[in-house]
Protein backbone atom coordinates (compact mmCIF):
# COMPACT_ATOMS: atom_id res chain seq x y z
CA UNK A 1 0.00 0.00 0.00
CA UNK A 2 1.17 3.42 -1.20
CA UNK A 3 0.51 5.62 2.19
CA UNK A 4 0.19 9.13 1.27
CA UNK A 5 1.37 11.08 3.98
CA UNK A 6 0.64 14.47 2.50
CA UNK A 7 -2.67 13.59 2.06
CA UNK A 8 -3.19 12.62 5.30
CA UNK A 9 -1.78 15.89 6.84
CA UNK A 10 -4.11 18.00 4.24
CA UNK A 11 -7.31 16.44 5.98
CA UNK A 12 -6.21 16.89 9.29
CA UNK A 13 -4.83 20.52 8.46
CA UNK A 14 -8.11 21.03 6.65
CA UNK A 15 -9.92 19.70 9.87
CA UNK A 16 -8.95 21.72 12.07
CA UNK A 17 -6.69 18.81 13.95
CA UNK A 18 -4.61 19.85 17.03
CA UNK A 19 -3.90 16.32 17.83
CA UNK A 20 -4.49 12.97 17.01
CA UNK A 21 -3.27 9.84 18.28
CA UNK A 22 -4.13 6.18 17.54
CA UNK A 23 -2.55 3.25 19.16
CA UNK A 24 -2.41 1.46 22.58
CA UNK A 25 -3.63 4.11 25.31
CA UNK A 26 -1.53 4.02 28.46
CA UNK A 27 -1.07 5.93 31.42
CA UNK A 28 2.23 7.51 30.85
CA UNK A 29 0.49 8.44 27.30
CA UNK A 30 -2.47 9.98 29.15
CA UNK A 31 -0.10 12.32 31.02
CA UNK A 32 1.96 13.42 28.13
CA UNK A 33 -1.60 14.15 26.16
CA UNK A 34 -2.99 16.20 29.05
CA UNK A 35 0.22 17.99 29.49
CA UNK A 36 0.58 19.06 25.71
CA UNK A 37 -3.44 20.33 25.81
CA UNK A 38 -2.82 22.06 28.87
CA UNK A 39 0.25 23.89 27.03
CA UNK A 40 -1.70 23.88 23.90
CA UNK A 41 -4.55 26.22 25.18
CA UNK A 42 -2.35 28.47 27.08
CA UNK A 43 -0.67 29.28 23.82
CA UNK A 44 -4.33 30.07 22.47
CA UNK A 45 -5.18 32.05 25.54
CA UNK A 46 -8.60 30.21 25.86
CA UNK A 47 -10.38 31.31 29.43
CA UNK A 48 -9.91 29.50 32.51
CA UNK A 49 -13.03 27.93 32.56
CA UNK A 50 -12.83 26.79 28.73
CA UNK A 51 -9.70 25.37 29.46
CA UNK A 52 -10.83 23.74 32.79
CA UNK A 53 -13.70 21.98 30.98
CA UNK A 54 -11.54 20.72 28.26
CA UNK A 55 -9.31 19.39 30.80
CA UNK A 56 -11.77 17.48 32.71
CA UNK A 57 -14.09 16.14 29.71
CA UNK A 58 -10.52 15.33 28.09
CA UNK A 59 -9.15 13.20 31.16
CA UNK A 60 -13.06 11.36 31.43
CA UNK A 61 -12.92 10.66 27.21
CA UNK A 62 -9.14 9.04 27.32
CA UNK A 63 -9.39 7.38 30.60
CA UNK A 64 -12.54 5.74 28.90
CA UNK A 65 -10.08 4.42 26.33
CA UNK A 66 -7.89 3.15 28.95
CA UNK A 67 -10.57 1.50 31.28
CA UNK A 68 -12.63 0.04 28.03
CA UNK A 69 -10.97 -0.95 25.10
CA UNK A 70 -11.97 -4.73 24.48
CA UNK A 71 -9.73 -6.73 21.96
CA UNK A 72 -9.43 -9.99 20.66
CA UNK A 73 -8.05 -12.65 23.77
CA UNK A 74 -4.94 -14.65 22.88
CA UNK A 75 -6.15 -18.00 20.36
CA UNK A 76 -9.08 -16.32 18.93
CA UNK A 77 -10.35 -15.38 15.35
CA UNK A 78 -8.81 -14.63 12.87
CA UNK A 79 -9.43 -10.51 11.27
CA UNK A 80 -8.81 -9.82 15.31
CA UNK A 81 -8.99 -6.18 16.21
CA UNK A 82 -5.88 -5.10 18.25
CA UNK A 83 -5.95 -3.15 22.05
CA UNK A 84 -5.94 0.40 19.82
CA UNK A 85 -7.84 3.22 20.18
CA UNK A 86 -8.01 6.16 18.07
CA UNK A 87 -8.20 10.09 19.51
CA UNK A 88 -8.52 13.39 17.92
CA UNK A 89 -8.69 17.36 19.11
CA UNK A 90 -10.39 19.45 17.04
CA UNK A 91 -10.87 23.17 17.46
CA UNK A 92 -13.47 24.52 15.25
CA UNK A 93 -14.08 28.69 15.64
CA UNK A 94 -14.45 28.65 19.41
CA UNK A 95 -15.89 24.99 19.95
CA UNK A 96 -13.22 21.83 20.71
CA UNK A 97 -13.83 18.81 19.79
CA UNK A 98 -13.03 15.65 21.56
CA UNK A 99 -13.63 13.03 19.31
CA UNK A 100 -12.79 9.09 20.24
CA UNK A 101 -12.91 5.72 18.82
CA UNK A 102 -12.19 1.89 20.11
CA UNK A 103 -13.68 -1.50 19.33
CA UNK A 104 -16.69 -2.70 21.88
CA UNK A 105 -17.78 -6.29 22.37
CA UNK A 106 -21.00 -6.84 20.59
CA UNK A 107 -23.04 -8.58 23.53
CA UNK A 108 -21.46 -5.15 25.43
CA UNK A 109 -23.41 -2.84 23.75
CA UNK A 110 -26.76 -2.77 24.75
CA UNK A 111 -25.56 -2.18 27.95
CA UNK A 112 -23.53 0.58 26.92
CA UNK A 113 -26.56 2.01 24.34
CA UNK A 114 -28.90 2.03 27.12
CA UNK A 115 -27.02 4.11 29.65
CA UNK A 116 -26.16 6.54 26.93
CA UNK A 117 -29.82 7.19 25.77
CA UNK A 118 -31.05 7.36 29.09
CA UNK A 119 -28.28 10.45 29.66
CA UNK A 120 -29.41 12.21 26.83
CA UNK A 121 -32.99 11.45 27.86
CA UNK A 122 -32.55 13.65 30.77
CA UNK A 123 -32.92 17.62 31.64
CA UNK A 124 -29.70 19.33 33.19
CA UNK A 125 -31.52 19.26 37.07
CA UNK A 126 -32.01 15.44 36.25
CA UNK A 127 -28.94 15.33 35.19
CA UNK A 128 -27.27 16.15 38.66
CA UNK A 129 -29.78 13.93 40.34
CA UNK A 130 -28.88 11.19 38.27
CA UNK A 131 -25.22 11.85 38.55
CA UNK A 132 -26.03 11.73 42.84
CA UNK A 133 -27.77 8.71 42.67
CA UNK A 134 -25.04 6.84 40.76
CA UNK A 135 -22.31 8.40 42.91
CA UNK A 136 -23.53 7.10 46.15
CA UNK A 137 -25.25 4.12 45.71
CA UNK A 138 -23.85 2.97 42.53
CA UNK A 139 -21.20 0.01 42.80
CA UNK A 140 -17.56 0.94 41.86
CA UNK A 141 -16.16 -1.39 38.93
CA UNK A 142 -12.47 -2.86 40.28
CA UNK A 143 -11.69 -0.18 37.62
CA UNK A 144 -12.92 2.55 39.45
CA UNK A 145 -15.10 4.06 36.91
CA UNK A 146 -18.27 2.85 38.39
CA UNK A 147 -20.46 4.61 35.77
CA UNK A 148 -20.13 8.14 36.27
CA UNK A 149 -17.67 9.06 33.51
CA UNK A 150 -20.74 9.47 31.00
CA UNK A 151 -22.84 11.39 33.09
CA UNK A 152 -19.83 14.03 34.06
CA UNK A 153 -19.31 14.44 30.31
CA UNK A 154 -22.75 15.56 29.74
CA UNK A 155 -22.84 17.56 32.46
CA UNK A 156 -19.61 19.84 31.86
CA UNK A 157 -20.23 19.89 28.18
CA UNK A 158 -23.67 20.49 28.48
CA UNK A 159 -24.60 18.57 25.41
CA UNK A 160 -26.31 15.35 24.36
CA UNK A 161 -23.90 12.34 23.53
CA UNK A 162 -22.90 12.09 20.48
CA UNK A 163 -22.41 9.15 19.75
CA UNK A 164 -22.17 5.63 16.66
CA UNK A 165 -21.71 1.99 16.74
CA UNK A 166 -20.31 0.94 13.34
CA UNK A 167 -20.66 -2.96 13.35
CA UNK A 168 -17.08 -4.62 12.26
CA UNK A 169 -17.34 -8.46 12.28
CA UNK A 170 -19.77 -10.89 14.35
CA UNK A 171 -17.96 -10.01 17.29
CA UNK A 172 -17.05 -6.57 17.66
CA UNK A 173 -18.27 -3.06 16.82
CA UNK A 174 -16.67 0.45 16.74
CA UNK A 175 -17.21 2.79 19.06
CA UNK A 176 -17.37 6.34 18.95
CA UNK A 177 -17.99 9.53 20.63
CA UNK A 178 -18.00 13.04 19.54
CA UNK A 179 -17.78 15.50 22.47
CA UNK A 180 -18.56 19.37 21.49
CA UNK A 181 -16.84 21.86 24.39
CA UNK A 182 -17.98 25.66 24.17
CA UNK A 183 -16.86 28.33 25.98
CA UNK A 184 -20.55 28.93 26.78
CA UNK B 1 -0.49 7.78 65.43
CA UNK B 2 1.48 9.45 63.30
CA UNK B 3 0.73 11.41 60.55
CA UNK B 4 0.24 10.96 56.85
CA UNK B 5 2.35 12.71 54.25
CA UNK B 6 1.95 11.97 50.26
CA UNK B 7 3.52 14.15 48.04
CA UNK B 8 1.43 15.24 44.85
CA UNK B 9 2.33 14.23 41.67
CA UNK B 10 1.06 15.37 37.46
CA UNK B 11 -2.20 13.15 38.60
CA UNK B 12 -2.46 12.83 42.36
CA UNK B 13 -2.91 15.37 44.58
CA UNK B 14 -1.05 16.32 48.38
CA UNK B 15 -2.27 14.77 50.72
CA UNK B 16 -1.70 15.42 54.91
CA UNK B 17 -3.24 14.33 57.68
CA UNK B 18 -2.10 15.52 61.71
CA UNK B 19 -4.21 13.09 63.45
CA UNK B 20 -2.77 15.35 66.96
CA UNK B 21 -4.42 18.34 65.72
CA UNK B 22 -7.63 16.97 63.71
CA UNK B 23 -6.18 18.68 60.16
CA UNK B 24 -6.54 17.22 56.87
CA UNK B 25 -5.67 18.65 53.51
CA UNK B 26 -6.25 17.29 49.84
CA UNK B 27 -4.47 19.88 47.25
CA UNK B 28 -4.32 19.46 43.80
CA UNK B 29 -5.23 17.18 40.88
CA UNK B 30 -6.66 14.16 41.48
CA UNK B 31 -6.96 12.67 38.27
CA UNK B 32 -5.14 8.81 38.66
CA UNK B 33 -6.78 6.09 36.55
CA UNK B 34 -6.47 3.82 39.78
CA UNK B 35 -7.89 6.10 42.47
CA UNK B 36 -8.94 3.24 44.73
CA UNK B 37 -5.38 2.22 45.38
CA UNK B 38 -4.56 5.79 45.85
CA UNK B 39 -7.32 7.00 48.53
CA UNK B 40 -6.69 3.48 50.32
CA UNK B 41 -3.73 4.73 52.87
CA UNK B 42 -5.88 7.69 54.12
CA UNK B 43 -9.43 5.77 54.16
CA UNK B 44 -7.16 3.25 56.21
CA UNK B 45 -5.61 6.17 58.15
CA UNK B 46 -9.04 7.63 59.41
CA UNK B 47 -10.82 4.39 60.29
CA UNK B 48 -7.81 4.15 62.66
CA UNK B 49 -7.81 8.10 63.53
CA UNK B 50 -12.06 7.45 64.30
CA UNK B 51 -11.22 5.72 67.15
CA UNK B 52 -9.88 8.34 69.07
CA UNK B 53 -10.75 11.71 67.44
CA UNK B 54 -9.36 15.18 68.35
CA UNK B 55 -12.86 17.20 69.70
CA UNK B 56 -12.70 19.34 66.21
CA UNK B 57 -11.74 17.59 62.89
CA UNK B 58 -11.16 20.51 60.29
CA UNK B 59 -10.73 19.27 56.69
CA UNK B 60 -9.38 21.39 53.49
CA UNK B 61 -10.32 20.02 49.95
CA UNK B 62 -8.70 22.24 47.55
CA UNK B 63 -8.96 20.02 44.08
CA UNK B 64 -8.00 21.91 40.97
CA UNK B 65 -9.04 18.93 39.06
CA UNK B 66 -10.62 15.92 39.66
CA UNK B 67 -11.87 12.62 37.55
CA UNK B 68 -15.24 10.27 38.32
CA UNK B 69 -13.02 7.69 39.33
CA UNK B 70 -11.51 9.80 41.81
CA UNK B 71 -15.09 11.06 43.20
CA UNK B 72 -16.23 7.87 44.26
CA UNK B 73 -12.84 7.82 46.72
CA UNK B 74 -13.53 11.28 47.71
CA UNK B 75 -16.97 10.30 48.64
CA UNK B 76 -15.95 7.54 50.76
CA UNK B 77 -13.09 9.74 52.70
CA UNK B 78 -16.44 11.88 53.52
CA UNK B 79 -18.23 8.97 54.59
CA UNK B 80 -15.30 8.26 56.35
CA UNK B 81 -16.07 11.96 58.19
CA UNK B 82 -19.38 11.94 58.35
CA UNK B 83 -19.11 8.30 60.89
CA UNK B 84 -16.50 11.03 63.33
CA UNK B 85 -18.86 14.02 62.77
CA UNK B 86 -21.61 11.70 64.70
CA UNK B 87 -19.14 10.93 67.20
CA UNK B 88 -17.45 12.83 69.47
CA UNK B 89 -15.38 15.04 66.84
CA UNK B 90 -16.85 18.26 65.19
CA UNK B 91 -16.01 18.09 61.52
CA UNK B 92 -16.18 20.83 59.15
CA UNK B 93 -15.02 20.21 55.15
CA UNK B 94 -13.58 23.78 54.02
CA UNK B 95 -14.15 23.30 50.18
CA UNK B 96 -12.24 25.57 48.23
CA UNK B 97 -12.91 26.58 45.07
CA UNK B 98 -11.25 28.93 41.59
CA UNK B 99 -13.94 32.48 41.74
CA UNK B 100 -15.09 31.61 38.24
CA UNK B 101 -15.54 27.84 38.96
CA UNK B 102 -19.31 26.88 38.90
CA UNK B 103 -18.23 23.50 38.08
CA UNK B 104 -16.28 22.72 41.40
CA UNK B 105 -18.94 24.48 43.18
CA UNK B 106 -21.42 22.22 42.24
CA UNK B 107 -19.03 19.64 42.67
CA UNK B 108 -18.83 20.61 46.34
CA UNK B 109 -22.71 20.94 46.44
CA UNK B 110 -23.54 17.82 45.25
CA UNK B 111 -21.21 16.20 48.55
CA UNK B 112 -22.87 18.64 50.86
CA UNK B 113 -26.70 17.36 49.66
CA UNK B 114 -25.43 13.42 50.57
CA UNK B 115 -23.35 13.93 53.19
CA UNK B 116 -24.25 14.83 56.80
CA UNK B 117 -21.29 17.39 57.80
CA UNK B 118 -21.52 20.89 57.82
CA UNK B 119 -19.70 22.28 54.77
CA UNK B 120 -18.08 25.50 54.04
CA UNK B 121 -17.65 26.73 50.55
CA UNK B 122 -14.71 28.77 50.03
CA UNK B 123 -13.75 31.23 46.76
CA UNK B 124 -10.43 31.66 45.93
CA UNK B 125 -8.96 33.96 43.95
CA UNK B 126 -7.36 33.30 40.78
CA UNK B 127 -4.32 33.03 40.59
Amino acid sequence: MNLDIYDFYEKMEKSNIMLSFKGEVTSELLTSILQIMENKMENLEESPKLRRKVYNILVECLQNLYHHIDHEKNGSAVDAPNKSAVFMIRKDGEAYFIITGNYIEANKIDLLKGKLEKINSLTKDELKEYYKEVLNNGEMSDKGGGGLGMIDIARKSGQKLDFNFLPVNNNFSFFSLNIKVSPN
Amino acid sequence: MESLNIEGSAKTPTIKFEPTTGKLLIRGRSIPENSIEFYKPLVDKLEEYAGSPQSSTNVDIQLEYFNTSSSKCILDVFKKLEAINAGSSEVVINWHYEEDDEDMLEAGEDYQAIINVPFKMVEMEEE
